[in-house]
């Protein structure tokens, strides 16, 4: 409840802080210490101490589930400040907005993370999404991230109205908005219109499927994260994504009952969809951005795999691959940022020019990729084991899939590696100052780390 | 009036919404179609909000059921009015750039 609060009131403190100061080093440290504080004030829900306590009449339920969400996804912004602070400035003129910005977005983070109403859903999607719109389109002169944020407002629109259709749907079959009531309400049985519920649970799917940007709903996610500023992009990609997955899997707990068998077959087909297009899609782009664009719909078929299993090694396994994928997307942004030329080309001989940028962002794409001693491995490996735990020949196929699309990712990540190493070229970077080199080191030693541990994430949360 | 009239009204308001968002090319009429969605599903609510007040009704005098279902369209409007801020601003700077609001514009991050 903490972090819903602080993070409001310390937007509000950047938006102030542009007034007093406009050095943009000055901006970017203040930043990083209200995200300490926001962060401090997390774990201090976690020890049971409330600043403000209010009975919140079920519409939240803080769980030390939602508080450690809240921790990985703060803490990643924390990362991502402190690698990309700089460039954020850079942007345009409003450095303290910007971050403002991300503060308000965080606000809905916190919301998505702890909702018990539909109507939490609702306003955590919107206090998320109207920032990033903003965000999308700060490079004003740039024509491309107007398209870009043109394009993300009216899909964002279209599928917010499309989730309000069904949560109409579902407030007529049910007469409340509880996401745990619909199951369990006897007293309108009597009312209980099951045909209004399935429609309504479907449309509420779609549009969370537009959020998070699973195929065939994908289409909008490759533009707007070309076309966004850099720096935002990886802010999307990453803690923004997170948490839409975060919201799709307390949604549907509940709920996969009342859908039946249909609702797994939608599901199988939505995850393929995604695995395949994200995957083929992404092997024959040209722009590492691009590329990237496309690997995090290929990555967010891997985290639906949390929501077609749903069980205890899903809730562990999506905790840990929205931190070991938030990580590596972090640092390979970071590092894109910095190459003045962002095709694939552009990263030819990396690895003579600036080694330790070529050997961390090979970290990071090893991690992107799930090979053994990165983060990414076991959060594959957890996604993969909570569906074998379900059981059943579907599992079986499933998880065949799952693998080979793996593979198919490990294609065009090393086709980065080669460009970096294997050949020749001058890859061009603006200036790399040695706290920037120290921050890759960081990400870079975090990836491994959960990589070796992975228990030192997950037993943070059990302790 | 029976429930099914305002659920076919809405639906009907709806559908319009979607078919204006596929099919016009004006970004601020795709915007208006939008906003029409928005409409048509604050008048769903209202009217089941009504309907379970009087379902309620009949067995509790004092009953409240229904109250959430009306301020739930207070919430979509405020948050209706903040995303017509943003995304007017958003039109009007594409706007300033290309003195056009027509979506096809949005093809050139294709290639």
């Amino acid at each position: 409840m903490n972090a819903i609060i602080f993070s409001a009131l310390l937007g509000v403190v950047m938006m102030f802080s542009g007034i007093l100061t406009t050095n943009k080093q000055a901006i970017k440290n203040i930043a990083l210490v209200c995200l300490t504080l926001l962060l401090v004030a997390n774990l201090a829900n976690h020890y049971e101490w409330y600043s403000i306590k209010i009975d919140t009449k079920q519409m939240f339920s803080f769980g030390k589930y939602g508080y450690f969400f809240n921790t990985i996804a703060i803490t990643a912004t924390l990362l991502y400040v402190f690698v990309s602070g700089d460039d954020i400035v850079k942007v345009g003129s409003y450095g303290a907005e910007y971050f403002a910005l991300i503060f308000f977005v965080l606000c809905g983070v916190t919301i998505l993370s702890s909702y018990n109403n539909l109507l939490m859903l609702f306003l955590g999607i919107e206090i998320m999404t109207i920032p990033l719109y903003i965000l999308t389109g700060s490079d004003k002169k740039n024509l491309h991230s107007n398209e870009a944020a043109l394009k993300y407002f009216l899909m964002g629109a279209f599928s917010t109205g499309i989730m309000l259709m069904g949560i109409a749907l579902l407030y007529g079959s049910s007469g409340s908005f509880g996401i745990e009531s619909i199951v369990n309400n006897t007293s309108i049985t009597l009312m209980k219109v099951p045909i209004l519920e399935v429609i309504g649970l479907m449309f509420v799917f779609v549009s969370m499927l537009f959020k998070v940007s699973a195929a065939p709903f994908h289409f909008w996610t490759p533009d707007v994260y070309d076309g966004a500023p850099s720096v935002f992009t990886s802010f999307m990609a990453t803690i923004v994504k997170s948490a839409g997955f975060i919201a799709l899997i307390t949604l549907f707990a509940n709920k996969s009952e009342e859908l039946g068998k249909l609702w797994n077959i939608l599901l199988v087909i939505v995850i393929i969809a995604t695995l395949l297009v994200g995957n083929i899609t992404a092997v024959f782009q040209q722009s590492v951005k691009r590329m990237l664009a496309y690997s995090s719909i290929a990555q967010a078929g891997f985290m639906l795999f949390a929501l077609y299993s749903r069980n205890e090694i899903a809730r562990d396994g999506i905790l840990l691959y929205t931190t070991a994928y938030s990580l590596a997307t972090i640092g390979t942004f970071a590092i894109l940022i910095k190459m003045e030329d962002h095709s694939l080309d552009g990263y030819n001989g990396l690895a003579k020019s600036q080694p330790l940028l070529a050997a961390t962002q090979t970290i990071f794409l090893f991690s992107l990729a799930g090979i053994p001693l990165t983060a990414g491995f076991f959060a594959k490996y957890f996604m993969l084991a909570s569906v074998i735990r379900t059981g059943g020949n579907a599992a079986i196929y499933l998880v065949i899939i799952g693998v080979l699309f793996a593979a198919v990712s490990l294609y065009y990540y090393f086709k980065v590696i080669q460009a970096m190493y294997f050949k020749e070229g001058n890859a061009a970077t603006t200036k790399i100052t040695p706290s920037f080199k120290f921050a890759l080191l960081l990400l870079a030693f975090l990836i491994i780390l959960f990589g070796v541990m992975p228990d030192a994430l997950l037993g943070l949360f059990y302790f | 009036m029976p429930i099914q009239y305002y659920i076919y009204l809405s639906l009907a308001l709806f559908s319009i919404g979607i078919v204006g968002v596929l099919v016009r090319r004006n970004a601020i009429i795709v915007f208006m179609c939008i906003e029409l969605m928005l409409n048509a599903v604050n008048l769903l609510l209202v009217a089941f909000s009504k309907m379970h007040y009087n379902m309620a009704h009949l067995t509790n005098a004092e009953t409240t059921v229904g109250t959430e279902g009306q301020l739930f369209v207070f919430f979509i409007m405020v948050v209706a009015a903040a995303e017509v801020s943003v995304g007017l601003a958003i039109i009007v700077m594409m706007f300033r750039n290309i003195h056009s609001v027509d979506v096809n514009f949005l093809n050139r991050l294709k290639n």
